[in-house]
């Protein structure tokens, strides 16, 4: 493993910001640390760098423990969230900077790096002047230009707005791709998430609850706070027989083995139909592409979705259908 | 190994130390202690009780809290101007407003001499209050420009009448601005000197020229030791007030960009606006007064030593000797200053409650020579430095000495607040990208705060170069200052020396209003504090 962690705890004062965290990252891997804001994945990250104190734990790469190593030795890359470009320096002087501190000089690798983050000829711009996926961009580069080991990106599409999130977004995951870049990301954005790592560590009060594939712990958080994060609004039991789940809800095909399984409902497990469960509309959002509905069951009241063009609205009664594709199963396996 | 590293940082911290608190102890604190104990061990009592020492020190009080007053009435309107004003011009008014400020309290004494031939108490009071209107309308202009509209607008918009907005929304949010400045300004009136002495006379004694009196012309040093610590009691108090109305600004607001909150003015408005113009058309007319009586027979005569020899070297000589005595002072200062706010900042930047205290004792006892009076100081070094070897009081060195400790309070005030507003973040992207520390303070700190440390300079050069409490009492006759022979011109009556005098002070005055255009011109006022 190229880094790893064990039992990593950082305090301050009384606070515990992060408690006893251990993880691992291989080589070429990209592992993204998601949670709500104030989870404490910030500070973990800044652990990792070095730029926080470890109260306990520790932190190797390669299997060397890197406690005596201070900051500038780890060869780990850090881009923040809001670039901390050098505002004295043009955007050439900025990338070059930590080309400069190992003594290499080379323009060429400046002039590569910007063709490669899409700033072709920005070299004498003055990094003031950037727009602010621009400067993402010029941090970025900033960041890779020593080739560091490893990447650590502290939320770095967070500051953007959404057009601009996505395009980088997916420049970003390329880049990271094509030149198996080793990295850490941090990021309250699950979408964000999903596009740019492998796996994904679930960061709730200080500790990694779950780290597993994209698509795992989607489908199957460990607990219900994961699955709260994951938009999770519902929690019911059911049942699992021959490839189908039946709850009060109604029935859907999902694949878990037989026996009794706690179901966690996102908005889009329960559908607008034409049979179902029955309910009473109580309010209605219009979403981008669909109707949120909150419904009134003789169960309990819960969120679904409706086609954009449906037409319901507070007080209608309508029937609601279990959706597979918004169902999680909640639980260690 | 991180242990080790830790060790190194601490011991490169406490080198760091050496020089601000070496130079703060052996040239501060030892002579003025001196002069303390000096106080308490004899005159003190009988000082205390007579009735003299109480009248003189009503005065100080007395005319320092008029001046205040005025200095801040007269600031606001051009704080205004500065802050929320976008004319053609307003550039101009923040270089000219800061003039008045830095020319030598001798000028300023005599230029006033020139407009009220008597003197008397209402020139002392306003002569004071056009020293400090700069920092008034400095200070506050530099909260003020990075005020929030909003809140003002948001009055507005509630039904609160302009007035009745700023009133309650705007004075509000100044207050620490205010109170911050003003303490500071009441400081430097009590402790004034030049201006004092040159036109007090006989008449209108302060605490600050009794004691020069006393030392100089009676030799009375015990009763001038009481003085000082009457003086040093009353300052200290002053300045406490003035920190703690700092601190409580340092945490108000987070800078916003000035352009965002000036605008053009309009309506009632117009009104602030010409009240900043007649406040600087008054601060120029002693300065225009005193040029227009400035000769060419004047310079001429600079080449000679005035009526009888009334100098012991040429008015050039003099000249000569300021610049380099101000250049000794600066560099000495900035040694200082800078290692101090280094000091301090990464000081503040480290983990931990003793650090922190330690910095804000640090910050603390740094402004403590802004208050303490040059004269005491001069003073102070007359009876303590005779104990170091090669005996400092008749070095070259030793006017130099006196006039960094006057400077240093500014230069640290100018650079350290810049230091301080380095974002964390940028330092640690350094180091990520494999700057070690001493190399981030060299690749970010230093390129940032550069501008301010250049202003700082050229402002510690001025005010230097118009030093005159702790110069008149340390400089030999033989190796004057220009401020220190201009006193001289004028305590001799002679037509030749009057003309000489003026000549002198329009040369600092034009020293001076280069000085602060360059400095302007850097922009780096902007952040200071002065």
């Amino acid at each position: 493993m190229a880094l790893s962690v064990h039992g990593v705890t950082v305090r301050y004062g009384q606070f515990t910001a992060v408690r006893e965290v251990g993880m691992e990252i291989a080589d070429g891997e990209v592992l993204a640390l998601l949670g709500p804001s104030g989870s404490g994945k910030s500070t973990l990250l800044r652990a990792i760098a070095g730029l926080e104190r470890l109260a306990a734990g520790s932190v190797r790469w390669d299997g060397a423990d890197l406690a005596g190593v201070p900051v500038h030795r780890r060869g780990f890359g850090l881009m923040f969230q809001d670039g901390q470009l050098f505002p004295h320096h043009d955007v050439a002087g900025n990338i070059s900077f930590g080309l400069r501190m190992r003594g290499v000089k080379a323009p060429e690798r400046v002039r590569g790096l910007l063709e490669l983050v899409g700033l072709s000829g920005y070299e004498g711009r003055r990094v003031t002047e950037l727009s602010g996926g621009e400067a993402q961009r010029v941090a970025l580069a900033r960041a890779l230009a020593p080739e560091p080991r490893l990447l650590l990106l502290d939320e770095p599409l967070s500051d953007l707005d959404a057009g601009m999130r996505e395009q980088l977004a997916v420049d970003l995951a390329e880049v990271l791709r094509n030149a198996k870049i080793t990295a850490l990301l941090v990021t309250h954005d699950q979408e964000e998430a999903f596009t740019l790592a492998d796996r994904v560590a679930v960061v709730l009060a200080g500790e990694i609850r779950q780290v597993g594939g994209v698509r795992e712990v989607w489908r199957h958080p460990v607990d219900e706070p994961v699955a709260a994060f994951f938009g999770v609004t519902t929690f019911l039991d059911g049942t699992a027989s021959g490839g189908v789940v039946r709850c009060d809800l109604g029935e859907a095909p999902l694949e878990v083995p037989d026996g009794r399984v706690r179901l966690g409902l996102r908005p889009a497990a329960l559908r607008l139909s034409a049979h179902g469960v029955p309910g009473e509309v109580v309010s209605r959002v219009h979403r981008r592409d669909h109707l949120r509905l909150r419904a009134r069951t003789s169960l309990s009241t819960v969120d679904a979705v409706a086609p954009v063009d449906a037409e319901v609205g507070p007080g209608d009664s309508v029937h609601l259908a279990l959706d597979p594709g918004g169902i999680a199963v909640v639980g260690r396996r | 190994m991180a242990h080790a590293a830790r060790q190194l940082n601490r011991a490169g911290l406490g080198l760091l130390a050496l020089a601000p608190v070496g130079f703060l102890a052996v040239f501060f604190a030892w002579p003025v202690v001196a002069i303390l104990r000096r106080g308490f061990r004899a005159g003190l009592l009988t000082s205390l009780t007579d009735d003299e020492t109480w009248r003189l020190a009503g005065f100080t009080v007395g005319q320092a809290a008029a001046s205040t007053v005025l200095a801040v009435l007269a600031g606001m309107p051009v704080a205004y101007v500065l802050a929320r004003v976008r004319l053609p011009g307003a550039g101009l008014v923040r270089t000219l407003v800061l003039v008045p400020f830095v020319l030598p309290t001798v000028v300023v004494g005599l230029a006033f001499r020139a407009l009220w031939p008597d003197g008397g108490l209402a020139a002392i009071v306003l002569a004071n209050a056009f020293f400090n209107v700069a920092v008034v309308a400095r200070t506050v202009a530099g909260l003020w420009a990075h005020l929030d509209v909003r809140a003002e607008e948001a009055a507005r918009a509630l039904g609160a009448s302009w007035w009745r907005a700023f009133r309650s929304v705007t004075l509000p949010a100044l207050l620490p601005a205010i109170t911050s400045s003003a303490a500071v300004v009441f400081l430097f009136c009590a402790t004034s000197f030049g201006v004092v002495l040159i036109l007090g006379g006989a008449r209108y004694r302060t605490l600050e020229t009794e004691i020069y009196l006393r030392t100089e012309n009676l030799l009375d040093l015990t009763g001038a030791a009481a003085l000082s610590l009457v003086q040093i009691t009353a300052v200290l108090a002053a300045l406490a007030v003035g920190a703690l109305a700092r601190g409580r600004r340092e945490t108000a607001s987070r800078l916003r960009a000035r352009v965002e909150t000036a605008r053009r003015p309009s309506g009632g408005e117009w009104w602030v606006v010409g009240a900043a113009a007649a406040v600087l058309g008054l601060l120029f007319t002693p300065v225009v007064a005193l040029l227009l009586r400035a000769s060419p027979a004047g310079f001429r005569a600079l080449s000679g030593t005035g009526n009888n020899g009334t100098l012991q070297v040429s008015g050039w000589a003099a000249a000569m000797n300021s610049l380099r005595t101000a250049t000794d002072a600066t560099l000495l200062a900035l040694i200082i200053g800078i290692s101090a706010s280094v000091l301090v900042a990464t000081l503040r930047r480290a983990p931990g409650r003793v650090s922190h205290g330690l910095a804000e004792t640090m910050d603390g006892a740094l402004m403590l020579p802004l208050g303490v009076s040059a004269v005491t100081i001069g003073f102070g070094y007359l009876i303590t430095l005779d104990a170091l070897p090669g005996d400092l009081r008749t070095s070259p060195l030793l006017v130099p000495l006196a006039q960094a400790l006057v400077i240093i309070p500014m230069v640290v005030r100018m650079v350290l607040p810049v230091l301080r507003s380095v974002d964390e973040r940028l330092r640690q992207a350094a180091a990520t990208l494999g700057a070690s520390p001493p190399r981030v303070w060299r690749e970010v700190d230093l390129p940032l705060s550069l501008r301010s440390v250049v202003a700082a300079a050229g402002f510690g050069y001025v005010v230097a170069l118009g030093e005159f409490g702790a110069t008149s009492f340390l400089a030999r006759p033989q190796a004057p200052t220009l401020p220190v022979a201009i006193a001289s011109l004028i305590a001799r009556p002679g037509a030749l020396n009057n003309q000489m005098a003026y000549a002198a002070c329009a040369m600092l005055m034009l020293v001076t209003v280069a000085a602060v255009a360059v400095i302007d011109r850097l922009g780096a006022g902007r952040i200071g504090e002065f």
